[in-house]
């Protein structure tokens, strides 16, 4: 596979670029999924292509194609570089690349059983047997689960040098019971929305022990049409940690991607309240929040050897001690803003443009156990597992709901609440965090449908997290 | 198949290789029962995209790729596969592979059977010029729209697709379209704010770059100097782009049969839910539309109302859904309906007879509203989302567009604004006007309404 992106690079070059690499990628997915007790669907998705970015001036060419042929290769190559040049009817300042090492090398994801050696039998019955038991329970009308796995082989060339052949494993999956009631629907999951997932093996999947979690979600699901609603105003929030990684998703992790901070992502995924001159100087959040852009992390979704420009994987500080010091770059964006390259340039597949995306942006832990967070907190709501997410397009105005929240009274769960939501501003709400719980309950959450770009690509990030609280955040917002 | 030895790149290519994978399915010997079925839909996708940021174009790409789709279904038990490798081997590995998928299967006890014969009411609507859309040709537009207001910083993107599909199944159908795309959406950026244009047609030559710009700068630098306004519930004048938004939702969580059967819509048939000025169509057939003539089942797609007066009356179904349903198809099915159901994706709010400045005259205390942003929902079944405006937003005072806004929060059932007695005007301005959620589905007028209720702005 090497040489089919050596040709589209050669090609490029003898176009007239004056840097170009190429990526050869051939990606498995296998997702399957179950419905009321019943298979719904299983399904197998194989692309292959090579993928080739040409620079000239201030813009990068980009072209793709399915066809795995050296002539194929070869017309990508010319047209990425014919591509670069139509940008200088409306060129900026030219682009450089911040020096990385010249890499040959390759690096394969650790997992002990991959996912796609497993009988098939077995994994069908997983799902089908997690829905047939929240189906069984009183009053659900929908239950789903699904697992879904990636293996991806990426052979990478560069006209620098660099050689790199990457095969990365993915797996992980999700369940969820919805029970209906006359004018609302409730809905709990599990282990977070949208499932979640890991790099590594079958392993990943097996640890969740959906089978023995099914009976519980469907119950609270059903619990919670009768619950209060949530009550409204001021006061503490804690969170579980798959709803704190989407808070770090949200307010963090997209705020501190250097090409939005530089307006390249303006128009559709918007910019950044973050300014690159208070870079070292803003607060981001109170003393507890050390948040770490760390593409080494064991098993994180967002762990890998290499990122798609071939930079090494590695760990920035992004915000320490509630000050802003790091972002996540590339190597055009970190030469223009006169930082290190961070490697956080991936694509979606072979035929999307690699653009800056978040490697595994979580929150180090803290101390002690949620346990004793709930114990230590007067009055407030414990709000789990995200249902709906939203914020402005500078990453300042959010609101979160959740699907489930219990009142808290003088260091005790109350009562279960329904439709819980919290809003806020990012720094006022960061700057609010005054527990975080330790490493015992620190979990490396992957999200897995993370969009950017146009056209929409698709990126798996981590956000390691473990269950905090802030205090006097408006919640139970009312539509 | 032409040229190079596995080459796709016209519709008689594409319908040769969805006969050749029927074939291949008919011959493997899982099939030699008789027991197999397979539906196949083989597509080309020629797109390319210029983007610009920061009033010069810093992404630039092209893309040509085959990509083939097979359901299989052996003794009822189905299986799904897709690849892009195109050659005779390797679609004879997938094939074996998928059929052995699906016989390890319990029955499938929606599978409707692959999809008979019936006929398309055309072949879509296509521009070859659009198709062959080269890089200098997005470019200069790109520049066009940047020039209306060089003291701006201009940012957005200028894209064509072309789509070329054929379909086959083990039941006779074969049918074959092709449609065409282009899309300009942009913004032009003073330090503190933004505003936006937006122009999608079948054909590139039918965009006015210029013309977009210049809208984009104009609210660009009204929304300038803006005040932050509180909370409240405030009647609203909506711009294409934010109608747009709401019925995408409509369609996705309400119009669902899949989500209707499973007790999640809003939807109930017959009855007067909406305004009775509220009239929706799903409408492939409209001369505008961006649409391939079959769904992705291989039924011919069609025009069936899904409002009339403000009373819902159908769903989008697939074959799936219909048959739960005892229902007909709607020529609805997308990629990954078998889980999420079916969606109208060819939307049509019906425009009523008021110039969006007779809707703004209208109005004496309110906000006119652009553009919504990051909308997500609630509750699917009372369908009350949350989501912020952007890219300009004004006061309307004593019928006057009176200045700027800051960007405000909303949390507000889609519904309940266009209940019954909610919507004041419907506005004559109808186009495609696409929301967060991608180009060339809803054609939308403006609205004027008479309650929206915002919840929070970007101060807290």
């Amino acid at each position: 596979m090497y040489d089919y992106a050596r040709a589209a690079v050669e090609a490029a070059l003898a176009a007239g670029a004056t840097y170009a690499d190429a990526r050869v990628v051939i990606r498995r997915q296998e997702r399957i999924a179950a419905h009321n007790g019943e298979l719904e669907s299983v399904t197998h998705n194989e692309d292959a292509g090579v993928g080739v970015r040409a620079l000239i001036g201030s813009s990068w060419g980009f072209a793709a194609t399915g066809e795995l042929t050296d002539t194929a290769a070869k017309k990508a190559g010319g047209e990425a570089t014919a591509t670069a040049k139509a940008s200088a009817l409306v060129p900026g300042s030219a682009i450089e690349l911040a020096d990385v090492p010249v890499a040959q090398d390759s690096y394969e994801t650790p997992h002990a059983e991959n996912p796609f050696d497993v009988p098939l039998a077995e994994k069908v019955e997983l799902v089908v047997g997690a829905t047939r038991t929240m189906h069984e329970v009183e009053g659900i009308a929908v239950a789903t689960a699904h697992i879904g796995f990636w293996d991806t082989d990426k052979w990478f060339v560069s006209s620098q040098g660099h050689r790199i052949h990457q095969h990365i494993v993915e797996a992980g999956g999700g369940m969820d019971a919805t029970a209906v009631g006359e004018s609302e629907t409730q809905r709990r999951s599990y282990p977070q929305s949208f499932g979640h997932y890991e790099t590594g093996g079958y392993e990943v999947v097996r640890r969740f022990d959906m089978p023995g979690n099914a009976q519980r979600v469907a119950e609270e699901a059903v619990q919670l049409l009768d619950a209060a609603d949530c009550p409204s105003g001021e006061m503490d929030l804690v969170l579980e940690s798959s709803q704190l990684a989407l808070q770090i998703h949200e307010s963090v992790g997209h705020a501190i991607e250097l090409d939005r901070i530089l307006g390249w992502e303006a128009a559709f995924a918007g910019t950044s309240f973050l300014e690159l001159d208070k870079l070292g100087s803003l607060k981001y959040g109170s003393e507890l929040m050390n948040i770490t852009a760390d593409a080494t992390i064991p098993g994180a979704l967002s762990t890998f050897g290499y990122d798609d420009e071939g930079t090494p994987a590695r760990s920035v500080d992004i915000v320490r001690d509630g000050t802003w010091v790091g972002v996540l770059s590339g190597r055009d964006t970190a030469h223009l803003a006169g930082l290190e390259p961070g490697g956080m340039v991936r694509a979606d597949g072979f035929n999307r443009l690699p653009m800056v995306r978040m490697t595994n942006v979580g929150l180090k832990p803290g101390e002690g156990s949620l346990d004793e967070i709930i114990a230590d907190t007067k009055r407030g709501v414990y709000m789990a597992t995200n249902r709906s997410w939203s914020i402005d397009d500078r990453r300042l105005n959010f609101q979160f709901g959740c699907e489930i929240g219990w009142e808290i009274v003088d260091g005790k769960l109350g009562r279960m609440v329904k439709n819980p939501t919290y809003t806020g501003i990012t720094p006022r709400f960061w700057a609010s965090l005054d527990r975080l719980a330790g490493q015992d309950e620190w979990v490396p959450w992957g999200v897995p449908n993370c969009g950017k770009g146009q056209p929409m690509q698709v990126g798996h990030t981590g956000h390691p997290a473990s269950p905090g609280r802030f205090h006097d955040v408006r919640v139970g917002v009312r539509g | 198949m032409t040229t190079d030895e596995h080459t796709v790149h016209d519709l008689d290519d594409l319908q040769a290789l969805a006969d050749r994978v029927i074939e291949l399915v008919q011959d493997n010997p899982r099939a030699a029962d008789g027991s197999v079925e397979a539906n196949v839909l083989v597509g080309r996708t020629r797109h390319g995209l210029t983007r610009f940021a920061n009033s010069f174009i810093h992404q630039h790409v092209g893309e040509d790729t085959v990509t083939i789709g097979l359901t299989v279904a052996v003794g009822g038990r189905t299986a799904t596969a897709g690849t892009t490798d195109t050659r005779d081997d390797a679609l004879a590995g997938l094939i074996d592979a998928t059929l052995a998928s699906a016989a390890l299967q319990p029955v499938d006890p929606h599978w409707p059977g692959a999809t008979p014969p019936a006929e398309v009411h055309g072949p879509g609507n296509f521009d070859p010029a659009t198709a062959a859309a080269r890089p200098e040709e997005r470019a200069e537009r790109v520049k066009a729209f940047v020039d209306a207001d060089p003291g701006l910083r201009a940012a957005g993107f200028l894209d064509t697709q072309a789509t070329w599909a054929a379909f086959a199944s083990t039941a006779g159908q074969r049918v074959t379209g092709r449609s065409t795309r282009a899309t300009i959406d942009g913004i032009h950026q003073t330090d503190r704010s933004a505003g936006s244009a937006h122009q999608t047609a079948r054909s590139l030559a039918d965009l006015d770059a210029a013309k977009a710009g210049a809208v984009a700068a104009d609210r660009g630098r009204r929304s300038a100097e803006f005040v932050d306004l509180d909370p409240g519930i405030y009647e609203v004048v909506l711009g294409p782009e934010a109608v747009s938004t709401m019925l995408t939702f409509l369609g996705v969580y309400g119009f669902n049969a899949k989500m209707h059967l499973e007790g999640g819509s809003f939807v109930k048939l017959g009855e007067q839910q909406l305004d009775e000025q509220i009239a929706i169509l799903e409408d492939p057939t409209d001369p505008r539309a961006i649409a391939l003539p079959f769904d992705n089942e291989g039924t011919p797609r069609r025009s069936f109302p899904l409002v009339e007066a403000g009373v819902t009356r159908n769903l989008a179904h697939d074959r799936r859904t219909a048959r739960r349903a005892g229902a007909e198809t709607t020529g609805s099915a997308v990629p990954g309906g078998s889980e999420f159901g079916a969606v109208p994706t060819t939307i049509k709010l019906l425009p009523g007879t008021a110039t969006p400045e007779e809707l703004v005259s209208g109005v004496q205390r309110g906000l006119l509203v652009t553009q919504f942003h990051y909308c997500r929902v609630l509750d699917p079944k009372s369908l009350v989302v949350t989501g912020l405006t952007r890219n300009g937003t004004f006061r309307i005072e004593d019928g006057q567009v009176a200045g700027a806004v800051g960007n405000l929060r909303f949390t507000q059932s889609f519904v309940g604004a266009l209940a019954q007695g909610q919507v004041a005007a419907i506005g004559n301005d109808d186009r495609y006007a696409d929301g967060e959620f991608g180009a060339g589905v809803v054609i939308a007028p403006s609205l004027r309404l008479k309650a929206w209720n915002f919840t929070g702005g970007a101060k807290g």
